[in-house]
């Protein structure tokens, strides 16, 4: 058994190979060699994975860590400041965290494969889209095998590179090529911030191992080797990372264009795995995190901000992709919430269960756009339960899960979530329990309600097809509806077998598997005060009925009524629904500041400051001080003139500082 | 060491190479018009077979401690070693990127290969030198031939002015070099780097201006030669008139030199001086990342951008010289970066002549749109180059502005670390913007149709396989550079402010 695990290195490996014989090979070897190695490598991956969490529960303490190989050895005995000795090994990981997340992505990841098959048959493109997604997904489960942060960041750069590529799939479109490049700007910014983290993590504790940080954490602040300072600091700035991953507030602003990828994608990696990548890296570093209540409490408000924020985005739109990527920001915000109150395992149940049920929405919108000639807009559909009825169902299961109710996947999640924010809480007044969870909770309700809103809209509502495509409308191939049918499975199934037990308010079985992992964070901090200030069966109720309200609203707005402009959301919500619509003006904002100013920035750095600005300045110091060159104001007196007037300037400052420092 | 001829078995890299020089100025009379193309291969043997002995060297165990030669004013170490195995990847490089361009544009082929061989000896007797007048010599022979290597396409009139820029320039600031060996030797009575600093530590010359403006003075000699800000404005001229084969190597080969001597000067002769010189080399390196990597966005021809992020790569390296107080780190980070800079940068212009045409055409950003579409191994090897230029993992680039940055932070230069990482947060735009318009731009009208000189393939793939070796399997070469750093500061160094 244990074999599985020596060979766990194979898991990102063997899609890496695929990747590698798709994108050389593919083109010439046609479609069936491509779907064959697309999806097979993925299904041995799952079968590896499968097996590695079956090896995992003989090993005792429940971890194994291997190094392959020393990757970057930087031992420098006596040198430097701190005399450590550095070591990233290329090695992996694997404890019970790990194991869910490699069954996630390979799990949901292969079945995405499959419906691609259906999904992409037809586009010229189809090697070099097996290549990429293969690839991707040999980075994601790099990212989450990665016993250290540099190798991490090495899959986390991978995962960008993939999602940056995958977005911008269809070149040809203008929008997708734009699309792309934001995705990678802003997310630059928040790898600004995860890589001087992880700097200085490596200055603090001379060691970019996840079980070592882990372990040295507590003992090195109780002996004043490292300071909660530098803790919260190095913390913050991971945090900075994961906002741009997960597409938090402020960097949300790419992951609603990223819906220009085709929506197999959008499923994959803007949904179900890759954005998540923000909180696993929070979960992966838990002992860090318990030492820093401040950051905690910073990650626990972004998220839950994020959450409500993008919820009120989402009951605006009428790209139904764009409606479910606003969901996931503020889905992605709830597992955040959980993370920075230390809810851990609330906080992978909720990724888990969002892989299942928004993998499903997307696959299935991506069923409807393929029935509809690519059609995506709320209000060019209406009645299609009738025409796409296998579409209808699992999309239908796939709503009631997000929405919250029981006892499907998501509710079960959900309320993990809000009852683990009311007990936990963070010591800081903006982020304590009663706030987050009544942010959490009014979130929920504005889930409930714009994904009713979507669902009728799609599946009821007044028949509003183009009378072109209404001849054509057709329910998707086999290869698709399958992947639906299992993902509304686990939809439905995926939750209460893991959390059913929080009902009583007892341990769960997620958490008798997951808790350990963090047990070793937490050994020696003071036992987390744990008080449910209400029983767990009275939030559930409470949220079940906000859930039902939510729906029952959208219900009464949407179902049978014919769709008309100002829908009823819009007439009640008056001048809101145009500031909600308009993404509270902050994209708009930031256009103005960021792109507009960065332009021209850079313009001037380029323009005026290199060309005429340095050396009309260093002329001028220079002609004072030489008293040389009195009429080279000028700068276009002779270039080389003014560049040796450049160096001039330059060495009489240099020599200036030297001599009378 | 009194035998004179062993002494010279520990110079063989650099009397090969001088030798390969001389002979292929002979082959050149001797051969008949149409096999000169032998010369761009007889270049070659030359370097391989220095590079041969500098691997005999390093296999005699000469690398781990130093050999003083001819009354020390050469010093034969791992330091050198190191430094003269870049400059023999970067004078290959050059050479297989030479050989289809030379024949095309019509240039004198004797001279311009024996010349590139006098520049490597330069930078070669640079990298042992352990004296300043024999610094200053060999520091001209790489300068002279680097400046007519420049102007050899005589036909056309940017190379003439190139040329003449950089000489003029390049007079000037030699100038100022020159001048502050004469300061240094009338304030220490030596020009021997270690009795420079046995000097200034057991005479007490910390604060002595002489001593200081001297060394000030030499460090802009060399921060010319380096293309730090403000001493940079020739760069981007020259590198875009010079011819393209020349442009790649010597944004290479001449700023590892540069580094190399001002490191070794720094660290053996001004070490005790470093209070001095290193916030001076912080300000320095702030200035010429920020520049460089700004003013590169602003850019449209692929050569002048390439230039503008050289000036950014400088910054990068005089941030790991200004981190002295990590001792061997940041010498090594140095060390690290001058081979790896080398692969990826070389490797970058091989691929903008790949696509470019005679005389200098296709030379605009805009002629790489479309590029994967038609040429994917191209495309894809570019992408890599600019991928590792920006830093990103896990390429070369990578790993050694990692280390550069984990100098820094060992010296406690946090403010300059944030700034390189700014920096090259900066840089990711423009060097991805390149591989955006090669994956994501509708080819133009007319395509071009590449150069395809096996050659200059040849030096594309050895560029491609190193910077993903250096980044995926540091070790070994991140061992030699380390043991190199450390034949420079085993004797300790020394961190004593003006008293």
């Amino acid at each position: 058994m244990q074999w599985f695990l020596e060979i766990a290195w194979w898991i990102p490996l063997v899609p890496l190979l695929g990747a590698i014989a798709n994108g050389l090979a593919g083109k010439r070897l046609g479609k069936t060699f491509v779907s064959t190695v697309g999806v097979g490598t993925v299904a041995a991956a799952f079968g590896l994975a499968l097996g590695a969490l079956a090896a995992l529960l003989a090993v005792p303490g429940r971890q194994f860590q291997r190094d392959l190989f020393a990757w970057i050895p930087l031992g420098s005995p006596g040198a430097g400041g701190f005399g450590a000795t550095f070591e990233a090994p290329v090695g992996y990981l694997v404890d019970p965290l790990a194991a869910v997340m490699i069954l996630v992505v390979t799990g949901v990841g292969l079945l995405i494969h499959v419906y691609s098959v259906g999904y992409m048959g037809h586009d010229e493109g189809y090697s070099r889209y097996f290549a990429y997604l293969n690839l991707f997904t040999a980075s994601m489960l790099l990212l989450v095998l990665a016993n250290n942060f540099l190798l991490m960041f090495v899959g986390w750069e991978g995962v960008g590179l993939c999602s940056y590529l995958l977005i911008g799939f269809w070149y040809q479109k203008e929008s997708a090529a734009a699309a792309g490049k934001k995705a990678f700007i802003v997310n630059r910014v928040g790898d600004f911030g995860f890589v001087i983290g992880m700097l200085l993590l490596f200055l603090a504790f001379g060691t970019l191992r996840f079980t070592e940080v882990n372990g040295l954490a507590r003992p090195l602040v109780e002996q004043g080797m490292v300071t909660a300072g530098m803790i919260t600091a190095i913390t913050l700035l991971l945090f900075v990372g994961a906002t741009g991953k997960s597409a938090q507030l402020p960097l949300w602003v790419w992951l609603p264009d990223a819906m220009e990828g085709p929506t197999p994608v959008s499923a994959l990696i803007h949904a179900a795995t890759m954005v998540t990548a923000g909180v696993y890296m929070i979960a992966r570093t838990g002992a860090l995190w318990a030492l820093a209540p401040l950051s905690g409490a910073v990650v626990a408000i972004t998220g839950a901000l994020t959450a409500l924020f993008a919820a009120t985005i989402a009951l605006t739109q009428y790209d139904l992709k764009r409606v479910l990527a606003y969901s996931t920001i503020s889905q992605l915000g709830l597992m955040l919430l959980a993370a920075g109150v230390g809810a851990y395992t609330a906080a992978i149940f909720h990724l888990m269960t969002h892989a299942f049920f928004k993998g499903l929405l997307f696959l299935a919108a991506g069923s409807i756009m393929h029935a509809l000639g690519n059609r995506i807009d709320l209000r060019e559909m209406g009645q299609l339960r009738r025409r796409l009825p296998q579409t209808f169902l699992t999309f239908g299961v796939g709503w009631l899960a997000i929405a919250g109710v029981p006892p499907l996947a998501g509710f079960w999640s959900k309320d993990e979530i809000l009852a683990e924010a009311l007990a936990l809480g963070t010591p800081y007044w903006w982020a304590s329990g009663p706030v987050l969870w009544g942010i959490g909770t009014l979130a929920s309700f504005l889930t409930a309600f714009y994904m009713s809103r979507a669902f009728y809209l799609a599946f009821f509502s007044d028949q509003r097809l183009d009378r072109h495509v209404e001849a054509h409308v057709h329910e998707s191939p086999r290869s698709m509806t399958r992947p639906l049918w299992i993902l509304a499975g686990l939809s439905i199934l995926g939750g209460a077998p893991f959390g059913w037990q929080a009902l009583g308010g007892g341990q769960t079985t997620l958490g008798a598997f997951l808790d350990p992992v963090w047990a070793v964070a937490a050994h020696g901090a003071p036992e987390a005060a744990h008080h449910a200030p209400v029983p767990n069966w009275v939030l559930m109720l409470f949220a079940t009925g906000v859930a039902v309200v939510g729906i029952l609203i959208a219900r009464a707005g949407y179902r049978t009524r014919p769709f008309e402009t100002p829908e009823p959301a819009q007439r009640t919500l008056g001048p809101f629904w145009a500031f909600f619509e308009d993404k509270w003006h902050i994209e708009a904002i930031y256009h103005a500041v960021f792109v507009r100013g960065g332009t021209a920035l850079a313009r001037f750095l380029a323009g005026p400051v290199d060309q005429g600005g340095v050396d009309r300045a260093v002329n001028g110091v220079a002609g004072a001080v030489g008293k040389v060159g009195t009429g080279l104001s000028r700068a276009q007196t002779g270039l080389v003139r003014s560049y040796a007037m450049s160096i001039l300037a330059g060495a009489i400052l240099v020599v200036a500082y030297f001599a009378f420092r | 060491m009194s035998n004179s001829a062993a002494q010279l078995a520990y110079l063989a890299p650099e009397l090969v190479v001088a030798v390969g020089a001389v002979a292929v100025l002979a082959l050149d009379i001797l051969l008949p018009e149409r096999s000169r193309r032998l010369l761009a291969r007889a270049t070659a043997a030359a370097l391989l077979a220095s590079l041969a002995a500098v691997w005999w060297l390093y296999a005699g165990e000469v690398a781990g401690r130093p050999e003083r030669l001819f009354t020390g004013t050469l010093v034969r170490d791992g330091y050198s070693l190191f430094l003269d195995a870049v400059f023999l990847l970067a004078g290959i490089l050059g050479a297989l990127v030479s050989a289809r361009y030379v024949d095309r544009e019509g240039l004198q082929s004797g001279e311009y290969y024996a010349l590139m061989l006098f520049a490597v000896l330069g930078m070669m007797l640079m990298a042992v030198s352990a004296e300043l007048v024999t610094l200053f010599i060999s520091y001209e022979i790489l300068s002279l031939s680097v400046y007519v290597l420049s102007g050899i396409a005589r036909g056309r009139a940017e190379s003439a002015e190139a040329a003449m820029k950089y000489f003029l320039l390049g007079a000037f600031s030699s100038g100022f070099l020159i001048y502050g060996i004469a300061l240094i030797y009338g304030a220490t009575g030596t020009t021997a780097l270690e009795a420079i600093g046995a000097a200034v530590m057991s005479r007490g010359l910390f604060g002595n201006s002489l001593l200081l403006i001297g060394m000030a003075l030499v460090t802009v000699g060399f921060a010319f030669k380096v293309a730090a800000v403000p001493f940079h404005g020739w760069v981007p001229d020259v590198y875009q008139g010079a011819p393209l084969p020349v442009t790649a190597f010597m944004s290479a080969g001449v700023k590892a030199a540069a580094f190399g001597a001002l490191a070794r000067v720094l660290f053996t002769a001004f070490g005790s001086l470093s209070a001095v010189w290193q916030p001076a080399l912080w300000l320095l390196a702030l200035l010429t990342m920020v520049l460089g990597n700004t003013a590169a966005i602003a850019q449209t021809n692929i050569k002048r951008m390439l230039a503008y992020s050289s000036i950014a790569h400088a910054g990068y390296m005089l941030a790991g010289v200004a981190a002295y107080t990590a001792g061997d780190v940041a010498l090594g980070s140095v060390l690290y970066y001058a081979l790896v800079y080398t692969a990826m940068n070389i490797g970058a212009f091989a691929v903008v002549l790949v696509v470019g045409r005679e005389g200098e055409g296709n030379q605009e950003l805009s002629d790489y749109r479309g590029l994967a579409v038609r040429h994917p191994w191209v495309a894809a090897g570019m992408a890599l180059f600019m991928v590792s230029l920006s830093g990103l993992p896990p390429t070369a680039g990578f790993l050694g502005k990692f280390y550069i940055l984990n100098a820094a932070l060992r010296a406690n230069l946090i403010g300059l670390a944030v700034a390189l990482v700014l920096a090259s947060l900066i840089s990711w735009y423009y060097y991805l913007r390149v591989v955006w318009l090669m994956y994501f731009i509708k080819p133009g009208e007319a395509p071009p149709t590449l150069s395809g000189a096996p050659s200059l393939r040849l030096a594309v793939g050895m560029a491609a396989v190193l910077v993903l070796i250096l980044g995926l399997w540091p070790s070994a070469a991140l061992n030699l550079a380390q043991v190199a750093a450390l034949t420079v500061t085993a004797g300790g160094l020394p961190v004593i402010g003006r008293p």
